[in-house]
Formats: structure tokens, sequence, C-alpha cells
């Protein structure tokens, strides 16, 4: 099966210049998504994971568009999204959508929910009648979870999950083949994140979508990928299925990010043996030599300050960017 | 494509209602504002005034250009404001009709105020919001722009402008205009750069919505409350500084007035006695200086971005 | 004696819409070297109750009850008296420790600070003292890092500051809000452990205050569980994730998803969460239970005992849950 996107060596990097530089001193490159490459097949859903500061919500950015790309390219339906010129871009990014983390802060305070609901549409299918465009926003409002007859309200006047729901149906009016999702249940009480994770699962099922779901919660990734892909300052780690990732992590620190994950429930943490990682992330203007977690790893080997160790395929789509790798169970897991 | 769901979670039950009306966010500061009593009774007062510059005239008993020589000689002295011979306000050292005078005044004061408000929100907003969209080069150029306009001494070229293309109302409009933009273009670029960077203006971007629909859509709409307070408070610094501009004598030309020049004919009366010839423009003046103050206090409150 | 005792503890607001009432009638107590946590989602009242106990609610906000602290009401005392318990056997520490810390002040001065005022030593000691406790909360190389500003410091880095400054005067009683929730998870696995053995070494009571189930778990002596301002439940941690009794507790838990579980979706629980300035006249959480009674709406449960626990709920305990 052909991936419907298909991600080559993508970087991203910022110019970041000291205060009080000259305008014409040479700006610091800051590495936020370093040679990053990985496949997504139709109807599949990604978790990306990592640390703040991992370049998780760059990738997201980079792929929909509004951060330009330094290197790379994003393959989607064979069309090198990276490489384009903004009219052709332009039509592409029906087909691609985003939903964000603050569900209000995404929603114009000055735009009716109606009006928010149909921009996509009106932008790309200006010709729609405007009985045509209500009929949709309505049938997407209900579809969401929302009553249609709260078309003209406000988003002030909605409560953080209603937000997220306005915010999925805009994504979900133009049928895009993907949805990227940027932390879409971080910001929500822990009652309304399983309402917004078992409607975002029940649409991607219903309607075929690829999805890519970005969190810093292993535990909602896990339970809504197929697939997961674990990012340390703008690498790619690891990459295995959600499963096999959080049962038989290869990479040192999956292994670290799954022990520090505390699971609710008291016998079962204290039992747990949890090493636990020191030290915090290193700053991305000044990553280490070789391999980028060399710094805080507790398998670290001298050779590992030389080169960056290769992403190894290790079978089954699963691949790990360590060359002392070994898989351990650091979790146990009751099916 | 989206199988129709009868259970809609989380709303209630009730799923065939009529259409809710929603209340905006200029609903709400509507009513925020209607609290504010000192902005009520001044915005009540701006309109009287502004209906007095419209309406004065129809109740005048002389028309503004006449003099009565009824009172030739001593006139300033036997002009006192007085109901039986018609002059409300008395009269003018030429023996002029001060209440239409008054009205004539008002209206040129206010016009002038309201038309650079006018000029600095379309031009200065629109501006500030696409420097500060774009960004980058684009920005540096036109804030750059805006630095240099604001460097010259521009009271000096006013002037110099007033004694060579001869002074009018028009070229006075014209200075006006010309600066009264600059302070709301920044204030509309500092604004625009906090905006830009929200969310929904990122979400606009992705889905590929055009940057002129973008900054029309999402940005001005979210920029307009601190406009319209900063435009309500530019308003009566403008009547102000028409005020100035006629006081030198280099502003409104006879025989047309404003508030300004009457308030500096009174002024050189004063030492004689002839208060009302000051004490009526002066009192207009300070009214709505003063109502447009509140009025844009209440505004600010009323728009205040914490309640967002 | 308990450390600290609440009872009948109630948090009025007064707001321009009318007056709000945060936190209803809650009632609990805290033994000396005992943890509790107290778990709820935004608008449960957790935090206002904390920070009534603290004497730090807003200015618009009323406390009305018994916040009883070594035998003393905190709540009839005069603003001196309640700083010198304050700062001497009560601390707190917050989600965002730069709104505790002075971003203009070098972290040593804001420490030797606190410490010459309370415990009225010179300058040079307090700095010592000061390095020492940046030291026990594991800043690496603390005595050159004691003289930069708060800004200089990660997230993490801040937070231990946070819990070395509260730890100064050695409080009997530390209040942890959301200690770890702007963290990431390895460095949120740092900082629980570094409260864990804070309170080995020490002998410190804490009061964790969370909406995270997993840290609770692995942290927690006790759990009292909080929704529309009152309690729903409480019990000692175990019992309470083992057979929780209560509708909201029994939802919560399965509305997570568990790193060590597959489940095919997960169980939610309907609605939002609710209104504080217009609670049901009955259970608050009546609108969105699964298991409602008849008299549920209407009718406000007791918080009633039996053995160890306490629950507020109509529905007979059921044996096996």
């Amino acid at each position: 099966m052909n991936p419907l996107l298909s991600v080559r060596n993508l970087s991203v990097t910022f110019d970041v210049r000291r205060p009080g530089s000259w305008p014409w001193t040479p700006a610091m490159k800051l590495h936020a998504v370093s040679e990053v490459s990985f496949d997504l097949q139709p109807g599949e859903c990604l978790g990306i994971v990592g640390e703040s500061g991992s370049g998780k919500s760059t990738i997201a950015r980079a792929i929909v568009g509004t951060i330009p790309s330094s290197g790379g390219n994003i393959f989607f339906e064979d069309h090198d999204l990276a490489n384009m010129d903004t009219r052709q871009r332009r039509v592409h990014r029906r087909d691609v959508q985003m939903i964000f983390q603050d569900p209000l802060a995404a929603l114009n305070p000055r735009m009716t929910v109606g009006e928010i609901i149909a921009e996509p549409l009106i932008t790309h299918e200006p010709n729609t009648p405007r009985k045509e465009v209500k009929r949709r926003v309505g049938e997407l409002m209900e579809r969401v979870g929302l009553l249609p007859n709260l078309i003209n309200r406000y988003p002030h006047e909605f409560s953080g999950g209603q937000c997220q729901r306005i915010g999925i149906a805009r994504a979900l009016i133009l049928k895009p083949k993907l949805i990227i999702c940027d932390e879409p249940v971080s910001a929500l009480d822990v009652s309304v994140q399983a309402q917004v994770i078992n409607l975002l699962m029940e649409l991607q099922r219903d309607m075929g979508l690829s999805m890519i779901f970005i969190a810093h919660d292993l535990s909602v990734v896990k339970h809504i990928s197929d697939r997961i892909l674990v990012l340390y300052l703008g690498r790619v780690m690891e990459t295995a299925e959600a499963h096999k990732l959080t049962t038989a992590p290869e990479h040192p620190y999956s292994q670290a990010l799954i022990s520090s994950v505390p699971i609710p429930d008291p016998v079962l943490e204290r039992a747990r043996h949890r090493p636990i990682l020191e030290g915090e992330l290193p700053s991305p203007l000044r990553p280490p030599s070789g391999c980028v977690f060399r710094t805080r790893c507790p398998k670290v080997q001298p050779d590992c300050a030389d080169a960056k160790p290769a992403l190894e395929d290790v079978g089954g789509r699963h691949f790990v960017a360590c060359p002392y790798h070994e898989a351990q169970q650091v979790l146990v897991v009751n099916e | 494509m989206f199988p129709n769901r009868a259970a809609v979670e989380g709303v209630g039950d009730a799923a065939q209602l009529a259409e809710i009306k929603g209340r905006s966010l200029w609903a709400d500061a509507r009513t925020r504002f209607f609290r504010n009593k000192a902005a009520v009774v001044s915005l009540i007062m701006l309109g009287l005034i502004g209906a007095f510059a419209l309406f004065g005239q129809f109740f005048a008993q002389y028309d503004k250009g006449f003099v009565d020589f009824s009172l030739i000689g001593s006139n300033a002295n036997k002009g006192v404001p007085s109901i039986e011979n018609g002059h409300y306000f008395g009269t003018d050292s030429n023996g002029r009709d001060l209440y239409a005078r008054v009205v004539q005044g008002t209206g040129i004061s206010l016009m002038v105020g309201i038309v650079g408000a006018m000029v600095a929100v379309i031009v200065g907003t629109l501006y500030g919001a696409t420097a500060g969209y774009f960004g980058g080069r684009i920005d540096g150029a036109m804030m750059r722009i805006v630095d240099v306009l604001m460097s010259i001494p521009f009271m000096f070229v006013l002037i110099l402008m007033l004694v060579i293309f001869g002074r009018s109302i028009f070229m006075l409009f014209l200075g006006i205009g010309l600066i009264s933009w600059l302070d709301m273009a920044r204030i509309a670029r500092g604004q625009t750069l906090t905006i830009k960077n929200k969310e929904f203006v990122e979400v606009a971007v992705a889905t590929g919505v055009r940057p002129i629909k973008i900054i029309l859509r999402h940005i001005v709409p979210n920029l307009l409350g601190i406009v319209i307070v900063y435009a309500t408070l530019l308003v009566p610094s403008m009547i102000i500084f028409e005020s100035f501009i006629s006081f030198l004598g280099l502003g409104v030309q006879e025989p047309n007035t404003s508030l300004g020049a009457l308030i500096n004919e009174g002024a050189r009366t004063m030492q004689f006695g002839y208060y009302w010839q000051i004490a009526y423009p002066l009192f207009f003046f300070v009214v709505t200086i003063f109502a447009f103050f509140f009025v844009g206090d209440g505004l600010r409150d009323a728009l205040d971005p914490k309640d967002r | 004696m308990s450390l600290l005792e609440i009872e009948d503890l109630s948090v009025t607001f007064t707001t321009a819409d009318g007056d709000v009432n945060a936190v209803n009638g809650v009632t609990f107590n805290i033994d000396k070297g005992e943890t509790l946590a107290i778990v709820g989602e935004s608008g449960s009242g957790k935090s206002q109750t904390a920070f009534a106990a603290m004497g730090l609610l807003a200015k618009n906000g009323r406390a009305a009850g018994i916040a009883r602290f070594d035998g003393q009401n905190l709540l009839a005392m005069s603003q001196r008296e309640f700083n010198k318990i304050r700062s001497k056997d009560m601390a707190m520490i917050f989600q965002d420790p730069m709104t505790s810390l002075n971003p203009y002040l070098r972290v040593s001065d804001q420490m030797a600070e606190v410490l010459m005022l309370h415990d009225g030593i010179s300058k040079k000691d307090a700095i010592t003292k000061a390095v020492q406790m940046l030291d026990a909360v594991r800043i690496p190389d603390a005595r050159a890092r004691v003289t930069m500003y708060p800004h200089e410091f990660s997230g993490g880095m801040r937070q231990r500051i946070m819990i070395a400054m509260s730890l100064l005067c050695q409080p009997r009683l530390l209040i942890a809000d959301e200690p770890t929730t702007a963290l990431d998870v390895t460095v949120q696995a740092q900082i629980m452990q570094l409260l864990a053995d804070i309170r080995q070494d020490f002998g410190t009571a804490v009061i964790l205050i969370t909406h995270d189930l997993g840290i609770v778990a692995g942290f927690c002596d006790r759990t009292l569980v909080m929704y529309g301002g009152q309690i729903m439940e409480e019990g000692p941690t175990d019992d309470i994730f083992a057979q929780p009794s209560h509708p909201y507790t029994s939802g919560l838990l399965k509305a997570v998803p568990r790193l060590d579980k597959d489940e095919a979706t997960l169980a939610t629980i309907a609605g939002e969460p609710p209104d504080m300035s217009h609670l049901p006249p009955g259970c608050p959480f009546s609108p969105r239970c699964a298991q409602l009674l008849d008299n549920c709406r209407a009718e406000r449960p007791m918080l009633e005992t039996t053995g160890n626990r306490r629950r507020a709920c109509h529905l007979p305990v059921q044996e096996d849950a």
C-alpha cells in the first residue's frame, strides 16, 4: 500500500538572534527538527510523543505549512508539500487539517460558531450556496455532539470540551484525508478528555481518516494510535507499533519515558522499578555531539559522542536509533 | 458521509429547538458600557451637543453673518445675552449673534475632530494591521515611514502649509489627516503582533485563507476594541489641536469659525468685562472634551480584553 | 490530635453576577507526616480549600468554618498570628513557581531573606543554609548557582527552588498545588521522587492537590475526591482505587487511558464540569451521574463514615464494585 504521507529527512531550523547583536551578524541556528522520516498509511493513526522542546509541534506545523521547512521532503499523495509555491500549496491545504491544544484560543472570538465551522468551506468552495453551507454545518455540529441550534452562538459561550468539538467540526467540513491533532485533550478536564478521545477515534474510523496525534501524555497517545514515534531534541529515537513500543521499548529514552509515566493503580505503582532519568533537556541551540540523548542516557558508551546513530530496522516496522538497543519490559501489561 | 447521530452527548436532550441567538462580545461590551453612569451621561451630553451643532441654527433669531447695527457703536457692551432681543448668547465684538456663531463653531470643531479620528481609524488600522501581519521587511519598511513622518516637526510643517497654500478648512483637514493616523498605525501594529500569534489565525493560515481575508476577518475585528477606544480619545485631542491652530490665527478663517477661534476672540475682550464672549464657546468646548474623555474611559472599561 | 483539621469549611466569592460558592462544607483532617491527595477537576474547589486554609484567598473571597492547625483555629486568628504560623509551620508550592519567585532578586537573596526574618541569623549563615537546602533538593552545583536569577533556571529546577524555599523553616505541613502539571513526565517523576524523599527525611505532612490520578496512586496514603465544591469520597488510596464506591470516582478511574491496559474505548462521564454559580440543589454530580436515583436531584447526600472511608452518595454501598 502506498503511504498517504511520507516524510523524508525533514528539518526545520529557526534563526535565533542574540539580543543586541548587529543586524548583519549571522543568526544562530536552532534545530527544532532534524532529519525526521516516517510514513503514514491511509486510515492509520500515528502518535508522536516527546517532552516539551522535542519538536513535535514543529513537525505538525511543517506538514500543515504554517512553518517553512528548511530541508527534506513531505510527500502527500506523491506531491512534495515542502517544495511547493504558495499558490499550489493552497490547493493542497484542504486535504490536511489541524486541531489545536487550546480550544478557545483556536476560535476567533468575534465570529459565530456557524461562521467558524464554515470558513474552510467558504474559502475552498466559495460558490457553495448559503443554504447548503448552513445544512452542512448543522449536520457536522450534530455529528460532533453539538446541538445545531447553537449555530449563532459565540465561542465564549461554550465550555472547553464544546470548543474542542467546534474545532473538530471545522477541521472536518472539507472532508480532509489527514487530520493533525496537536495536544487536543491536554487542556481539558479528565472527565471531558475521554469524550473527546472517543469522538476522535470514532470519526477516524467512520470517515477513514488518517491521523497524526501529538501529545506529551503517553497513555493517551498509546490509547489512540496504531504506531508511535518517539522524539527527543528534534530527532526520532524510536518508532514502532503502539503496543510493542509500550511493552517492549528498545531505545533507552523510550524506556525511561515509559517508566516515568504514572499509572493510576497504587499496588502496581509501588511495585514498579523506576530508573529515573536524571538531568533535563539540553539546549537545542547547542545539542550534544553524536547521539543527542547521551547526556542523560543510563547506558551511555564512550563512542556515543562520535556519530549520530542511524535508525536501525529491528523488524516489523520497528526502528531504533541506538546501536546498544535491547528490548526491555518496563511495564506489566494486563490484557 | 455523516451518519445522523441522535444521541448528542453532553448537551441535554431537547434537540429540535429554534436557533438560539448568541451574545457577541460586542453585546457584552454594550451591557457593560451602559452600566457605567458617567459614560452614559457623557454620551447623552455628546448627543445633545451634536444636535445643537446640527439643528441649533433653526432656533437662531439672526443669521450668523448678520451684523446687528441697532447696537451700533457699542455692540459689545450692549450685546449682553438676553431673551428679549433674540441674542441668546449676546453678540460678538462685531455685532454678530454669538448663538449662531457658537452653533457654527461647535459644528466645525466636531467635524475636525471626527474627520481626524476617522482618517486615523481607517488608514491607521489597515496600515498597522498590514505591517504587523506580514512582519519582517515589509513591517520594517512600513514602520520606518511612520517613524520618519513622526519625526518631522509637524506643527511647523502645518503652519508652513497654511501660509504657502493659503488658509482654508481643506488644508486644515489635510494637515490633521496626515498626522492623526501615525499613532494609530503604531497601536494597531502592536496589537496585530499579539493577535497574529493566536491559534485562530494559524488555523486560518493552515486552512488556506488568503492574507487579505485574514487581516479583514480575523485581525481587524479583534483590533477594533482598542481602536475605538483610542479614536474616542483622539477626537478631543484633534479638537484641541484645531483650537490651538485657530487660536494662533492660522486655522479656520472668517466668516467661518470654530470654538478655538471664538475663544480666541473672547479672550481678547475678556478684560473689558464681556465675559459672555468667552464663556459660551468655552463652555461648549470644555463639555465636549470632557464628554469624549468619559465616553472613551467607559469604552475602555467595557471593551477591556481582561474580560474576554 | 491531627495536624490540620478542616471543619465545615465554605468559601464564597462575590462577583458581579452574584455570589459563587466554590467550596461547600468540607471536613477533613491530616495527621503528622501523612500524605493526603485532594483530587478533582477544574472548579471542584480543591485549590480554594487549600488557599482558604493558607489564608491566601483572593480579595473577593470569604472563608467560613474552622481550620485548626495544631489545635488553633487559623480562620479566627489575627493576620499577624496567622503570618507567623504560615511561614514557620505551613508552606505551599504552586503549579507555576514563577508566581512566588521574584524575578528581580537572586535566588540566594530570596532564600536568605526568609531565614533572616524567621531565624534571625546573619546573611552569611543564611546563604550557607540556603545552599544546603538547594543541595537537598538536588540542584547540581548549588553553591555556584545560588546567585543566579530565577529565570535562568529551567521549569523543573525552578520547582525545586520553590520546594527548597518552602522547606527552609522546616514546616510541618506542605501543601503542593498541582506541582508537576507544567512539567514533562521525566521531570515530573524526579519532582515526585524528591517530594517522597523529603517526606521521609523531614517527616513533613503533604497535601497534594492534583487532577492526575497517576501521581496520587504512587504518592499518597489517603485520597479525597472533590466535585462541585464538595467531598464525594474519601479513604485510603489503595481502597479508593481498588473499590471506588462513588459513581464519580469510578467514572473518573475508567475515563483515564492507562499505559498498562489495552482498552477498546474509554468509558465516559457525560456532560461538562459544573457551573459553580448554578449548582443543582441536590448532589452536584447528579446531572452527569449514570446511576441516578429519584432523590439525587432534590436532596444533597450527607457524607457518611463507614470504617476508614467516607462517601456522599444516596446509592447503597455495593459490596463488590
